[in-house]
């Protein structure tokens, strides 16, 4: 195990150890300090193991690694991730997981607004409540929420998937309940267990997804453009 | 019997024929009018100022033998690989979707040949553009759209676009004609649906955000590559300084008639400023920061001929970028398809629906048969040949004007035709020394 510590290492020289290091190396980062930016562009199999909390867009565009953060995180999680996993012990900011590819990203806190907002492929397991406009014109993907979503969830969504346990405020533009059908619980039930999520009960879950009556221009629709 | 009047009929200013049919338009079909291309009305722009010249006072440079430097580097303020350009003319972010791949190639060729950059847009990089062009920016757009951190650091610049000239404050537009199977998946969406991009980013807000979003970038790309901040004109002075404030190493400025693939037509003419007003102010933000020449001003919107070149430079400009013109020399709205045009219910110089992906010219189409019209190899030649004339054109009102380098033309070169002029340009207005509004 190597280990950065923030109180030796610059934001750079953490970065380029990261990005530059050879397949399957394992990273402890100490005293990050709320650091933005941080193990941002890594396109290789590494573990990293944060200990605190971190700034803004952490992990941002990552493929293939696997990364786990002992606090919060700030705004942008995991943005533009490809691949590979996140995992965060406490809370995380707004737009988590934003326009993320492919990959998956677990927060075992509560996430703020936007989670998932314009997410392109990646899974978003949330195990608290997330706020105002998750899932916004959400792509593809699934945004799984254990506990409570804001208002205006899966506004403009596309072919995104969310599941709910808890209760939703409001659903937005062209965002409607769809039947829990097996292949739904099936996929539901893949998301959790590649994320080793098992102390849940599946009947709990509601799914949402797109109407899809905004998808082409329809004058009687002027209203919601 | 009524006698019949010895008037001419009267046609009303305020009711003309075009807005008559616009609102019989509206009615019968109950949607705004979209359309491509920019501003058509008759605006404010750099026609409307005029190179001085030397004289006794000054004295000009022999016109084809004494040099006159064309080179501008890019991006040297934070990054250590700045891109270095043969010529200040760059070509503009146009996406693949809303043009053809032979268009983007053939703009990679075009560029490639006279060492000049090009730009990818929203939807992602192609192989093509990448293949064939030697400097390419990579636009981050609020839709990521194909954003892929590979591609990201195959880039030579890095473009954000806060904001483009036709629509300050829009999105993106792809309507589903154009969606076939290739561009659907490079933008993970379905096929066949309309596309209206966001116009916010969706992981930050303000300029705070965005310097840490600058940070992220160069710390993914290693502090190599230049990052360029794309902003629409609406605010220029505002908008610039806080751009330059957030870290970018260029600021580009998309003036009102600037060039779109679609957007709503009643936004394209009305929304924005045009682009002999956001110079001066764009350039203001910087000096008073201490940043003019060090953070680089690129101008775009309009820009057609070596003279609007020269007087983008000699208000402040470092560099212009042009989208609209480089799609005209690859032959769009060309004569020679009249015919066709014709067919479309419309002419030669006027076709702008471009939507709707019929395009006669083979270049903002994704039909198959329409787009193997365009020969990338032939149009890179077209675009090469006439960005050399626009670089010769400036050199020559340089030279005219006693300078060495395109970047030393000044405002005081210059003098306005008009008082509107005058005072969005800051210079006088010909024959005296008054600068409006100072
Ligand atoms: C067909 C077309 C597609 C465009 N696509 C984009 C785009 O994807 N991203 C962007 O920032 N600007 C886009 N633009 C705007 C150009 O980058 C540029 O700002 C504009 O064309 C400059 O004005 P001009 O056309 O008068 O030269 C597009 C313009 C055109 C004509």
């Amino acid at each position: 195990m190597n280990i950065l510590d923030f109180n030796k290492l610059s934001l750079r020289d953490i970065n380029k150890t990261l990005q530059g290091s050879d397949k399957n190396s394992f990273f402890s980062i100490r005293n990050p300090k709320g650091s933005h930016a941080l193990a941002v562009g890594i396109n290789k199999q590494i573990t990293v193991k944060v200990v605190g909390s971190v700034g803004y867009y952490f992990a941002g565009m990552n493929k293939l690694s696997d990364i786990k953060v002992e606090g919060s995180a700030g705004p942008g999680l995991g943005e533009n991730m490809m691949s590979g996993n996140i995992h965060v012990t406490g809370d995380v900011s707004q737009y988590a997981g934003a326009s993320g590819h492919g990959g998956s990203i677990l927060v075992e806190g509560n996430a703020s607004s936007r989670c998932g907002i314009s997410m392109k492929g990646v899974d978003i397991i949330v195990k608290g409540n997330v706020g105002h406009m998750s899932a916004f014109m959400a792509q593809k993907g699934n945004l799984v929420i254990f506990g409570n979503a804001g208002h205006a969830l899966g506004d403009s969504i596309y072919e995104a998937n969310i599941y709910v346990a808890g209760e939703v405020a409001s659903l937005g533009a062209d965002c409607i309940e769809k039947k829990m059908t097996k292949k739904h619980l099936s996929n539901l039930e893949n998301i959790l267990s590649n994320a080793n999520v098992s102390d849940y009960n599946p009947d709990t879950f509601r799914r949402f997804g797109s109407a899809r009556s905004l998808y082409n221009f329809n004058v009687d629709n002027a209203k919601i453009y | 019997m009524k006698k019949k009047s010895i008037t001419e009929p009267r046609t009303s200013h305020t009711f003309d024929a075009y807005t008559n049919s616009e609102i019989r338009r509206a009615a019968e079909t109950g949607i705004y009018d979209i359309r491509g291309g920019g501003s058509k009305r008759n605006l404010p722009n750099f026609d409307d100022l005029l190179f001085l010249g030397a004289s006794i006072s000054r004295y000009p440079l022999e016109g084809y033998r004494e040099s006159c430097n064309t080179k501008v580097i890019l991006g040297d303020r934070f990054s250590s690989n700045p891109l270095n350009l043969e010529i200040p003319i760059t070509i503009a972010g146009m996406s693949f979707g809303a043009l053809s791949a032979q268009a983007k190639e053939a703009l990679g060729r075009g560029a490639s040949l006279v060492g000049t950059s090009t730009t990818t847009g929203d939807g992602g990089m192609t192989k093509e553009e990448r293949g064939h062009s030697k400097q390419l920016v990579y636009q981050l757009l609020p839709s990521r759209y194909g954003m892929n951190p590979d591609d990201l650091r195959k880039a030579d610049a890095i473009e954000i676009v806060v904001g483009q000239g036709a629509k300050p404050g829009g999105g993106g537009m792809l309507l589903g004609q154009k969606i076939n199977d290739r561009v659907a998946e490079m933008r993970t969406l379905p096929k066949g649906i309309d596309q209206r991009s966001p116009c916010r980013h969706p992981d930050w807000t303000g300029p705070d955000d965005m310097e840490i979003k600058i940070l992220e970038l160069r710390e993914i790309t290693g502090w190599k590559v230049p990052i360029f901040v794309k902003v629409a004109g609406s605010r220029p002075y505002y908008d610039v300084a806080l751009a330059a404030k957030s870290g970018a190493d260029v600021v580009v400025v998309d003036g009102m008639q600037g060039g779109t693939a679609a957007t709503q037509e009643v936004f394209i003419e009305n929304v924005g400023m045009p682009t002999l007003a956001c110079v001066r102010p764009a350039v203001r933000a910087l000096q008073e920061l201490g940043l003019h020449r060090k953070v680089q001003l690129i101008i775009s919107g309009g820009i057609r001929n070596g003279a609007d070149v020269a007087k983008a430079l000699a208000l402040g400009a470092d560099a212009v970028s042009i989208g609209s013109a480089a799609l005209i020399a690859l032959g769009d709205n060309d004569p020679r398809y009249q015919k066709d045009y014709e067919k479309l219910g419309t002419k030669a110089g006027s076709f702008d629906d471009w939507h709707e992906g019929l395009d006669p010219a083979g270049i903002t189409t994704q039909d198959k048969k329409l787009s193997k019209r365009l020969d990338p190899k032939l149009g890179g030649r077209r675009l090469a040949n006439y960005l050399n004339v626009m670089t010769m054109e400036a050199q020559t009102i340089a030279r005219a004007c006693g300078k060495n380098d395109l970047r030393n033309l000044e405002p005081e070169d210059l003098c306005a035709l008009t008082v509107e002029s005058a005072a969005m340009a800051g210079v006088p207005l010909a024959g005296t020394n008054w600068i409006p509004g100072t």
